[in-house]
């Protein structure tokens, strides 16, 4: 791929390449060449790539935030991809407001993870090849976000895909990850069914998949009517659909989100790359991206308002009763981007960014945080079996409470002090109140969801911080900590303990003897109670404290504030008539308060619940009531999808296969007609090689006789 | 160098190392063990030179020229001519045919050891019979290469196939000589009503709607077998599973082609009414094919039949891309034929490598590979994400491409198409992770080993090919566009 001669000119565009290219060469060379120039060299090449693409990328958003660089006005063109008529795909680095915050959030985060990982995966026996698969992942998550045509997106969006893959099933022996991989690629794929017939819809519409082109049409377009079947619909509306489709799966949306929880099956870094801050939000950024195409379909933007709200609600209260730490957050994940999906459905697209920008920075924080824990904890991640760590890992404690503080949104109104979470959640719910005005009643629907959603985020991220910090010890520290004999529970729950699950290969695989013997070392010696993490994990959580504080006030005049429009340039289109952004400043005041009000409500319940009163959350778990069960159960969504779609299609390729196939094709057709001649078993066997000649003789016979003919006739 | 018969040079080749292996037991009489391995040699030099005189012929090949390239015509029998030529329809097929042999010749390097002459032999006729289907210009040279294809594929299943072999040939006999007899007729009926067998001819030959319907009919029961498409399909899995691995590969990789092959070749130029008044019955067949039999590969327990099935939905993308009559249906179509050989292709070769070790082909007699042979993890993970039409890979380009242009005709067609592509990487991964991951559990795994450097090689250009067409398959449009453009142009000229 060699860049056109115009490229090589301007500063943003070199630095661009950097971005993208530097993750690339990071993945080829830890990923292929680890054997040969050793693990450690290959490790610190990807995490250094990733550095310098993290400083090359901050320096295109802050240049672009301060007006001190110009992003090129055209994609950087590097090849060629697909060219078959007019559907045309190039191979390109997109530069805009958008691309620019997406790339300092993920090479951002994917940097503090790749440093992270050093500490946390420091005795797993295949470190090499995990630092490829998060390079990849970067590196696809850039092409995804920098795409400046819809089937580089769509690259992009299934080489996350893939990526999140290979690294949920990362510790391969453990079946629960298998299951969870595989779950999370084929909803994924669901959602892509619709992400690919919304690509095809969009090239029949406009002839094109160029965002550009796609983009300046939609004036023409608006009108335009689509056969589907016997309907006749809006085109417009058919493509955004379709489109939001792929959104909600890659974003885990309300129908399609049962594969989050899921993945975190994966090592906890990935969950705080891949499954807080970067891929899930890719959904987002494809509804803000498709600005224009949503400001066009009302109907959608409609209903992309009420699933994210659904979503947002209904992820919150599944999270306040989950025990196991990393569900807790991944179910609070599935709520913010929730959050941003009903923000960009009422047109806050800026608002929907902005979350999603500081989402990135206290997300990651706390999932890192939680793995600082669980790594604490010996590979515990049963909060139930927690409590009182705060005395034991302070530096971890006090990271973790600065997340807390910043995803329940504390801060004061109309002055810049609050944390990040404070300024975005505000904004979002404030632009929603402001549609509600205008008479969106999907917005006003959204907005008290949203309340009562912000209520449930505030309590279970207490009730998170006080069952895992606070309280009386549930652990004990000496050599005989539980899960050292309970092998098969051990390895359920806990994500660092694959090599327990060991036993069975440890005495024939090499590198599985590797992974047994390491875990053997460590297991046996005395367990002392919780331990504070190394420094090269405590460093990346400090750095991403700074941004959970800060990111809020610094930024918000840029995102959602003054100069947004100008902050966006081009890369958010808003309709004439979509004022929110503005109207937002005139909201009635108790709006301003309400979010504060909810946070205190939620801290309160938590702090009866947890904190003064310990044990009484469990009493309640422990009554079994129906309500309980419910959302600890996740509303059933997993039983319900096993029964109709999982055992659905078994049947369904059962029936086909042994009734249509067999039965039917077969049956009526090859061995109808032995069965009639009579071709008993016995009989075929001495004439087997006979057919051959059979054959060869008919058609011999056939070709001759097709030959006289015709000379026959020609004559 | 315009005057040298490439063509025939390239068709005849293999046959004359035929002539030469076969040769072999009256050259070398003793011992049995130096006769296998010069037939051995013999074939794989021969398929190598047909590969570098395959490349020289793609190179050498005006892409820009809509008309047939490197034509050879001299009478052969009446009005029957010995006519052979190219364009960018075919061009690709034969280098697919050439790039495939001598893989298969080095998968069967150990693997096959009974009969290694005939095997060999066998072979390289086969390879002659291909590339002439591809080359012919002489409608009944066609039909004598076509059929006579079969003869050689019959005899590899029979002779070096599995325990079930009598029976999956019986069906593929049955179904191929159904579908032969229906072509044979309609052949005889076209040459006698345009007193030419000459395919440019026939193109040129403006059928009577009537006659068009028969006979767009009578070339479907033969193309849709060899395909093949639903409801005619159920010889393929039997098929693939008794044959040896390299029967697989080029079953799976050439034959299935020539159906393809011959809807582009005949049914679209010639019967353009018939084919666009059929095009619904396609696309309903197609959709079927994709949904059916992914969901039946879903309960495969077998991982060559569950390869197998796979193959027949993704041939449901070719028949959906090339009916949709449209650029990118047709050039989709075309490059899923190509992509199909190589991932498919590859895929078998993967049951190959560990079916050498253990001699059984069911999906719970493995698990846990990955700890013994992670090499051999990582190929398969690369074709199975091929097959999944993961982007990237060559597999992606095809599907996107016929769904595109099937959505152009008819959306709801393309939308169950696409519905294929969820169910395909549910039964992939389950495969997946059924062999590959987790821990060993059969004591026989313990010692399996990974890949050896035969094994790998063979691998490589696959992989070369599987990945550099994912990301820049315009270096296979840039071949067909020129053909493919005119065909369509002609089609749609015609019908209206």
């Amino acid at each position: 791929m060699s860049a056109e001669p115009h490229a090589a000119s301007g500063l943003a565009e070199t630095l661009a390449h950097v971005v993208v290219l530097a993750p690339l060469l990071g993945a080829l060379i830890c990923g292929l060449f680890n054997r040969f120039i050793g693990e450690k060299v290959a490790m610190f090449v990807a995490t250094a790539l990733l550095f310098v693409a993290a400083a090359c990328a901050a320096t295109i958003f802050i240049g672009h935030w301060n007006h001190s660089l110009h992003l090129p006005a055209k994609p950087i063109r590097l090849a060629t991809w697909i060219d078959v008529g007019a559907f045309k795909s190039t191979w390109s680095i997109r530069l805009d407001a958008i691309s620019a915050v997406m790339m300092i959030v993920v090479t951002g985060v994917s940097s503090l993870v790749h440093l992270y990982s050093w500490g946390y995966m420091a005795e797993d026996p295949h470190k090499p090849r995990f630092f490829a698969y998060l390079s990849l992942f970067t590196f696809a998550m850039l092409s995804l976000v920098t795409a400046a045509d819809f089937m580089q997106l769509f690259f992009g969006w299934e080489g996350v895909g893939l990526a999140s893959y290979l690294l949920i099933g990362f510790w391969y022996h453990k079946r629960s990850a298998n299951d969870a991989q595989i779950k999370a690629f084929v909803v994924n794929r669901v959602g892509d069914f619709g992400f690919a017939l919304g690509i095809m819809a969009v090239f029949f519409v406009f002839g094109s998949i160029e965002f550009k082109q796609v983009f300046d049409q939609i004036p023409q377009k608006a009108d335009m009517m689509l056969a589907w079947g016997v309907f006749h619909l809006p085109a417009i509306e058919i493509i955004a659909f379709l489109l939001f489709i792929g959104a909600m799966g890659k974003s885990a949306q309300f129908f399609l989100h049962t594969w989050l929880p899921d993945a975190m099956e994966g090592p906890t870094p990935v969950s705080a790359l891949i499954h807080a801050a970067t891929m899930v939000t890719a959904g987002v950024v494809l509804v803000c991206l498709c600005s224009p195409i949503y400001e066009a379909a009302p109907a959608t933007a409609g209903f992309i308002t009420v699933i994210g709200a659904v979503t947002a609600l209904f992820a919150a209260t599944v999270g306040i009763a989950q025990n196991d730490i990393k569900r807790v957050i991944a179910y609070s994940t599935c709520s913010q981007l929730g959050f941003m999906f009903f923000a960009a459905g009422i047109g806050a697209y800026q608002a929907a960014m902005f979350h999603l920008f500081t989402h990135a920075f206290f997300k990651a924080l706390l999932f890192l945080g939680a793995g600082s824990v669980i790594h604490g904890m010996h590979h515990e991640q049963d909060m139930r079996k927690m409590g009182d760590v705060a005395r034991h890992m302070k530096i971890t404690f006090v990271i973790m409470l600065i997340g807390t503080l910043a995803i329940t949104g504390v801060g004061i109104p109309h002055t810049p002090f609050g944390f990040a979470g404070f300024f975005s959640k505000d904004a979002i719910l404030e632009t929603t109140f402001a549609a509600g005005m205008t008479g969106n009643t999907a917005a006003q629907l959204a907005f008290w969801m949203a309340l009562i959603a912000a209520t449930l985020t505030s309590f279970y991220s207490w009730r998170l911080a006080f069952m895992t910090f606070h309280g009386t010890p549930k652990w004990k520290a000496d050599a005989d900590h539980g899960h050292d004999h309970d092998h098969g529970a051990g390895h359920e729950t806990s994500d660092s303990a694959h090599a327990h699950a060991q036993p069975a290969v440890a005495h024939v695989g090499e590198v599985a003897h590797d992974a047994a013997g390491s875990h053997d070392d460590h297991a046996h010696h005395a367990w002392h109670g919780p331990h504070e993490s190394p420094l090269v994990m405590l460093i990346p959580l400090i750095i991403l404290a700074f941004g959970a504080v800060f990111a809020g006030s610094i930024f918000y005049d840029a995102f959602v504030g003054h100069y947004a429009k100008e902050f966006w340039g081009n890369a958010i289109y808003t309709a004439p008539d979509n004022n929110v952004l503005k109207d937002k400043y005139s909201v009635p005041t108790w709006v301003f308060y309400a979010p504060l009000v909810v946070m205190l409500i939620g801290l309160a319940a938590a702090l009866y619940f947890y904190l003064f009163n310990e044990g009484l959350g469990k009493k309640i778990a422990d009554r079994k009531g129906l309500a309980h069960a419910f959302l600890e159960n996740k509303w059933y969504f997993d039983e319900l999808y096993e029964a109709v779609f999982v055992k659905g299609a078994r049947a369904l390729g059962d029936l086909f296969w042994k009734i249509g196939d067999g039965k039917l094709i077969d049956g009526l057709g090859p061995n109808g007609i032995a069965a009639a001649l009579n071709f008993g078993s016995k009989k075929a066997v001495k004439i087997q090689s006979g057919y051959v000649y059979h054959y060869a003789f008919l058609m011999l016979i056939a070709a001759v006789a097709l030959g006289a003919f015709i000379l026959y006739r020609g004559a | 160098m315009d005057n040298l018969p490439i063509l025939s040079i390239l068709t005849w080749t293999p046959s004359v190392a035929a002539v030469l292996i076969l040769l072999l037991p009256r050259l070398i009489t003793s011992p049995e063990a130096a006769r296998a391995n010069a037939a051995r040699w013999i074939a794989l030099i021969a398929t190598l030179v047909v590969l570098v005189l395959a490349i020289w012929m793609t190179v050498a090949f005006d892409e820009t020229n809509p008309a047939y390239q490197f034509v050879e015509r001299a009478d052969w029998y009446g009005m029957i001519q010995y006519h052979l030529g190219i364009d960018g329809i075919s061009v690709l097929l034969i280098l697919l045919t050439a790039f495939l042999m001598p893989l298969c010749i080095l998968a069967s390097w150990t693997s096959v050891q009974k009969r290694v002459v005939e095997y060999m032999a066998a072979f390289m006729i086969l390879q002659t019979l291909m590339i002439g289907v591809f080359c012919a210009l002489d409608i009944v040279l066609f039909y004598v290469f076509f059929e006579a294809g079969l003869i050689p594929m019959y005899l590899i299943i029979g002779i070096w196939g599995g325990k079930n072999r009598v029976y999956a040939a019986y069906k593929f006999f049955l179904y191929t000589l159904l579908g032969s007899l229906f072509l044979l007729i309609a052949v005889a009926w076209m040459a006698v009503t345009a007193k030419t067998t000459s395919i440019p001819d026939l193109q040129a030959f403006e059928f009577t709607k009537h006659a068009q319907t028969w006979l767009w009919l009578a070339f479907f029961a033969s193309f849709a077998v060899k395909m093949p498409m639903w409801p005619v399909h159920t010889w393929l899995p039997d098929a693939h599973v008794e044959a040896p691995t390299a029967g697989s590969v080029i079953l799976a990789g050439v034959l299935l082609k020539m159906g393809g092959y011959g809807f582009l070749r005949f049914s679209l130029p010639m019967f353009p009414d018939a084919s666009n008044m059929f095009a619904p019955l396609v696309f309903l067949l197609s959709g079927i094919a994709i949904v059916y039999t992914s969901l039946v590969a879903f309960r495969q327990t077998d991982i060559k039949k569950l390869i197998a099935y796979s193959s027949v939905a993704h041939m449901g993308f070719v028949t959906m891309g090339i009916f949709s009559g449209n650029e990118q249906g047709v050039q989709g179509a075309l490059f899923q034929m190509l992509s199909h050989g190589v991932i498919s292709g590859a895929l078998f070769l993967c049951v190959g490598v560990i079916y050498d070790r253990m001699h059984t082909r069911e999906i719970a007699q493995y698990g846990g590979l990955v700890n013994r042979m992670p090499i051999y993890a990582a190929v398969f993970m690369l074709f199975t994400m091929g097959n999944v039409g993961l982007p990237g890979t060559s597999g992606f380009v095809g599907e996107i491409l016929t769904m595109q242009g099937a959505f152009i005709v008819d959306p709801v067609t393309a939308m169950v198409a696409a519905s294929g592509v969820i169910l395909s990487a549910a039964y992939m991964l389950t495969l997946y992770r059924k062999v590959i991951f987790g821990t060993i559990v059969n004591p026989a795994l313990n010692d399996i080993t990974d890949m050896n450097a035969r094994e790998i090689l063979i691998f490589v250009p696959l992989i070369a090919a599987a990945l550099y067409l994912g990301f820049q398959p315009n270096i296979i449009f840039d071949q067909t566009a020129t053909s493919a453009v005119a065909l369509v142009d002609a089609f749609h000229a015609n019908f209206k």
